[in-house]
């Protein structure tokens, strides 16, 4: 372990109430849609009744006829995107992907797609307005199955779609955006050496993240065209940059305000109406509220790709692992943005294999753009690897938890993705899995058993931290990062730590644009790391001051002042060997000063106490999770209850912990509903059927046990604290683990998820067929 | 949205004149329906007659002749009285089962009815219980038995205008229960995919005298199955006499296949759930609580 990093701590570790806790609790804490501005218009959505067609005319007159209907909006009214790349993205992608995603430009992709707004005094007029704003359209034939998308004969989405990723490209345009392939070792070698092989296929239906708060957005501008947005978001930064490119409008000249979130889960790391309330807004000269119903985002939103992953693994009788070969095929919907790439990179990177391939394709249909979900692309291709590993262990008659130990990568394997791996955790959880009372228990009648592990990159990015202390020590913390899972309680913690103060005093704010350095937004389970990170850095650069401070006060050297538990304190005081010569009793007067003493002088000892980082980290490390499943399967109903489940994450340092917790449960339910029963219906006109959460069936609490959690505290040894990221490997082992323990407990061999009831009855009537 | 008008009449009498002129007009008990399908513009109320201020609509009277419930009585104050759950255990749990607890202080059986969802909990329960509709119009009134009272998914045979005013279930006979289940994927929160619900009577040998089979979400309406319960009546309600009210049940349904589940899907778990509810009015029987 590198001695850098910190592993004794005071306050990191523990679990005080979180900071916007009170004013959530008590309905106080300001959402998306609770702002209203005087003269606030309200914009209301024209949409695309049909998944494919021309639009050949937008016709506002009649609805510009009701008093009251002030501005309106087309794709006309941002300008063309042409080839750049969009900046900011955390995927490569083109601004002219992104730009038709907030407002059809020419033609509808999906059944949904936003046509044109109106904006009008009230939302009730607005929504009469946009009722009569005639659209003509020619419809043109859809694709929404992906596997029919790559047929020949599909209707083409986009004509001048050529694949990238094959060398030499292709000639001719087609619905397939991505087709790339990973490679190392000699896979036919590894599967001619292996005594057992398994291959299936495994499938994932899209899905959404089902975060709580629709999007909500108001944007105002003044008469020198800066515009101010005040919107529901994972980045407000991401905001400016990205309505900066979408719209034209210079980026220094939006600021942008994250209100309260009501979950994001990476569906907010991008912008749907922002740009769209700043236009209006821009038009009518007046503020323009957008809110979202829940079917329109359902329905228009970026949802999560569903996919196909065929895998083969071969092992040796021994349970070594030969070779292991994945195929995926992922559905972006209307635009390429899928997670394609980490999709084929990180499916077996829980494994020590030499031989290995890994092709993904990404297919185009007309359904809504796909957007980010935790551990974007990873819990698809894990789903289909850990089945089939389980499926091999047991063939092998090899206990999972054995089989997986036996294969474990660790610090220095070089997995198929190329980033040799420096200390994790995965041995250890894997371990701590085994000897779990959970992993103990024997099983009751009708229940299956079903354990998974998975790995996920997580991300470092960019962030910055301001750090001011007031004149009563009170230490103000800004960062620009929303709330999601606890990161004010975590900045908090991380500040507490450095100045060695009660976390109480220490009052972290999530800080506009304008107010505090870039940050990158909350996602890729980087904001306890990064921008934890540059508070560390704030805070430890405000103790070098305060240790100046009482240096000068005190006429001494810098090095003889420490700072120890919130204060300054002299080394020593004197001169030692005069008072020896003088044969007085050593006497070692303990000069101190605290952190209010010295915040309450600062005035006349060097000015404000004040201090700014900024950092790009690149100390982000990998994350591994592993859980058991316990499921009952009614055998005549097919309907599944999940009985028992346990998560063990390696989180490095936890900082507060119940938060690493939540992580870990939330993740985990979110993959036991779309092992279960979350699955975008859509009809034969490219219709989604269950925009709702009445037909999207995501768990209910009733639904679930207690989701018991196991943290393995394996420091990051790139960061000062340990630190790595927790939020998105939660998602990962829950499809598989569920998946497993069904079949199990059904006696089935049912890989293509949902295991909703009628599916499940019907593979177990055929399996006693 | 265009709503012009809002009245809460205190007399029948008045409703029924404020109803009067067409479908517009629009009754209203606890909203639990109605609001949800406006906000999804799925209808458009001119006029709505909010129906709670009538006695003859919150009314509950439990006696000797049975149980008389206003149309408009809150699941709530239904599922929370002892005495009612211990009569018609199957009926409580039923409209137990509409909504949250949010809803249930809304929600009525008399809205469930008039609903008219295929897959309305409480009408299966209504129809073993052998449950009357009172009805009343400007010309008069009438009574209509629950199973004859939807005549297709969200349509029943109250013309414009009429009210529905009151259910009346009759006392059970001694050594008789009820239960209803339903399948949804969930365990609240939902809607069924197949409804069933049994009421039977044993005599002291506990030979089945007496069974109503009632079935939803399989048909345009919850469908009363006489064969399931010619299949209990006369047995000892043995496993096979089960199974064969079950195989009944499944043969009548006429499901169909949508975005909740497929026809061979709900054809199959009827019977397995018209099963399962016989026995559990058996043993409710049996080892009265």
């Amino acid at each position: 372990m590198n001695d850098s990093v910190k592993t004794d701590f005071k306050y990191v570790g523990t679990r005080p109430v979180r900071p916007d806790g009170p004013d959530k609790v008590t309905g106080r804490a300001k959402y998306g849609a609770d702002l209203n501005l005087p003269g606030m218009l309200h914009a209301h959505y024209v949409r695309s009744p049909y998944a494919h067609a021309v639009i050949k005319s937008i016709d506002f007159s009649e609805a510009l006829k009701l008093p009251g209907v002030i501005a309106t909006m087309t794709g006309e009214d941002l300008p063309e995107p042409g080839d750049k790349l969009m900046q900011g993205a955390e995927i490569e992608m083109k601004l002219s992907d992104m730009a038709p995603v907030v407002m059809a430009r020419g033609r509808a992709m999906f059944h949904g797609h936003p046509v044109a707004a109106v904006a009008a005094t009230s939302a009730s007029l607005a929504a009469e307005a946009a009722a009569l704003v005639r659209v003509e359209y020619e419809v043109l034939p859809h694709v929404i199955d992906m596997h029919a998308a790559l047929e020949d004969d599909a209707p083409l989405l986009h004509a001048d779609l050529i694949t990238t990723g094959l060398d030499p490209a292709p000639t001719v345009p087609s619905n397939l955006s991505v087709d790339l392939a990973l490679e190392m070792g000699d896979v036919d070698l590894g599967f001619a050496d292996a005594d057992v092989v398994v291959e299936r296929t495994y499938s994932v239906p899209m899905c959404h993240q089902g975060y709580i708060e629709p999007h909500a957005a108001i944007a105002s501008a003044d008469e020198t065209g800066r515009v101010e947005i005040w919107c529901c978001t994972q980045g407000p930064f991401m905001v400016r940059n990205f309505t900066s490119q979408l719209t034209g409008i210079e980026p220094g000249k939006i600021k942008v305000t994250a209100s309260e979130i009501g979950g994001g889960f990476g569906g907010k790391t991008t912008v749907y109406i922002e740009p769209v309330a700043a236009v209006l807004a821009l038009k009518s000269g007046r503020p323009v509220k957008v809110v979202l119903s829940r079917e329109e985002v359902f329905r228009a939103t970026g949802p999560v790709s569903c996919s196909e992953t065929r895998v083969r693994i071969g092992a040796k009788k021994d349970g070594t692992l030969t070779a292991i070969d994945i195929d995926i095929v992922m559905d972006s919907g209307c635009y390429s943005s899928s997670s394609i790439m980490p999709a084929t990179m990180f499916g077996a990177a829980c494994y020590r294999c030499e031989n290995q391939r890994s092709r993904g394709r990404e297919v185009l249909t007309n359904k809504p753009r796909v957007w980010a979900y935790r551990a974007p692309g990873a819990p698809q291709s894990i789903m289909a690897v850990e089945c089939a590993v389980n499926e091999l262990a047991e063939e092998l008659g090899i206990d999972p938890v054995d089989f997986r130990l036996h294969n474990a990568v660790e610090e220095g394997d070089i997995p198929v993705f190329g980033l040799p791996f420096q200390a994790i955790g995965y041995k250890k959880a894997l371990q701590a899995a085994k000897e779990h009372p959970h992993y103990q228990a024997p099983l009751g009648p009708g229940q299956g058993r079903g354990l998974a592990s998975a790995f996920w990159i997580n991300s470092g990015q960019q962030s910055s931290a301001t750090i001011n202390i007031a004149l009563d020590g009170a230490i103000n913390v800004l960062t620009g990062n929303p709330d999601i899972g606890g990161s004010r309680a975590s900045m908090a913690l991380l500040a507490a730590e450095v100045f060695g103060v009660p976390v109480e005093t220490v009052h972290p704010t999530v800080a506009d644009t304008d107010s505090v350095g870039y940050c990158d937004g909350t996602g890729g389970s980087r904001t306890t790391l990064a921008t934890g990170g540059a508070v560390i850095q704030a805070a430890e650069k405000l103790v070098l001051e305060l240790r100046h401070r009482a240096a000068a006060i005190w006429g001494v050297d810098l090095d003889e002042v420490e700072w120890v538990d919130g204060k300054a304190v002299a080394r020593t005081t004197g001169d030692l060997e005069n008072l020896m010569d003088a044969g007085a009793a050593v006497q070692l007067e303990n000069r101190e000063m605290s952190l209010v003493e010295l915040a309450e002088t600062s005035g006349a000892t060097g000015g404000p106490l004040s201090a700014v980082a900024s950092l790009h980290a690149h100390n982000s490390a990998p994350a591994f999770a592993i859980n058991i499943c316990d499921a009952a399967v009614d055998r005549e109903t097919g309907k599944v209850d999940i009985t028992r489940f346990t998560c063990i994450q390696d989180a490095g340092k936890a900082v507060h912990p119940a938060y690493v917790e939540g992580q870990m449960q939330g993740g985990a339910v979110q993959g036991i509903g779309w092992a279960l029963n979350e699955e975008y219906l859509y009809d034969e006109n490219g219709v989604l059927e269950n925009p709702g959460f009445l037909d999207y069936r995501m768990p209910v609490a009733s639904d679930l046990p207690m989701i018991d959690t196991v943290i393995i505290e394996e420091p990051n040894p790139l960061h000062p604290y340990g630190i790595r990221g927790v939020g998105e490997v939660p998602i990962c082992p829950p499809m598989p683990a569920v998946a497993t323990a069904v079949n199990r407990a059904a006696g089935t061999a049912l890989y293509d998820l949902p295991l909703s009831p009628p599916k499940l009855l019907a593979a177990i009537d055929r399996a006693v067929e | 949205m265009s709503l012009v008008q809002y009245s809460a009449p205190s007399t029948l009498a008045e409703a029924l004149q404020a109803l009067a002129g067409g479908a517009a007009n629009r009754p209203l008990a606890g909203g639990t329906d109605l609001l949800v399908q406006v906000k999804l513009g799925l209808r458009d109320p001119q006029h709505i007659v909010d129906l709670k201020r009538i006695p003859e609509l919150t009314a509950l009277t439990l006696d000797d002749n049975g149980l008389r419930l206003g149309a408009a009585v809150p699941g709530a104050i239904v599922t929370t009285n002892r005495e009612i759950a211990r009569i018609y255990p199957g009926f409580t749990e039923a409209l137990g089962l509409i909504g949250s607890s949010q809803v249930q202080g809304r929600c009525s059986a008399g809205g469930n009815l008039c609903n008219a969802s295929p897959a309305a909990d409480c009408v299966p329960a209504l129809i073993v219980n052998r449950a009357t509709c009172h009805i009343a119009g400007l010309g008069g009134e009438r009574t209509v038995a629950a199973e004859d009272f939807t005549t297709g998914p969200g349509t029943h045979c109250l013309e414009d205008g009429e009210i529905l005013v009151s259910l009346e279930l009759p006392r059970p006979a001694p050594r008789t229960a009820d239960a209803y289940l339903r399948m949804i994927p969930r365990t609240e929160m939902d809607i069924a995919i197949v409804g069933a619900g049994v009421a039977l009577t044993l005599d002291e040998s506990g030979v089945c005298t007496d069974a109503r089979v009632a079935i939803g979400a399989v048909a345009p309406t919850a469908l009363l199955v006489p064969g399931a319960a010619a299949a209990l009546i006369g047995t000892t309600l043995d496993e096979d006499s089960l199974r064969n009210a079950g195989y009944a049940a499944s043969g009548a349904a006429v499901p169909i296949t949508d975005k909740r589940g497929t026809a061979d899907y709900r054809r199959k778990v009827v019977g397995v759930l018209v099963r399962r509810a016989a026995a559990i009015a058996r043993s409710r029987i049996e080892q009265p609580t």
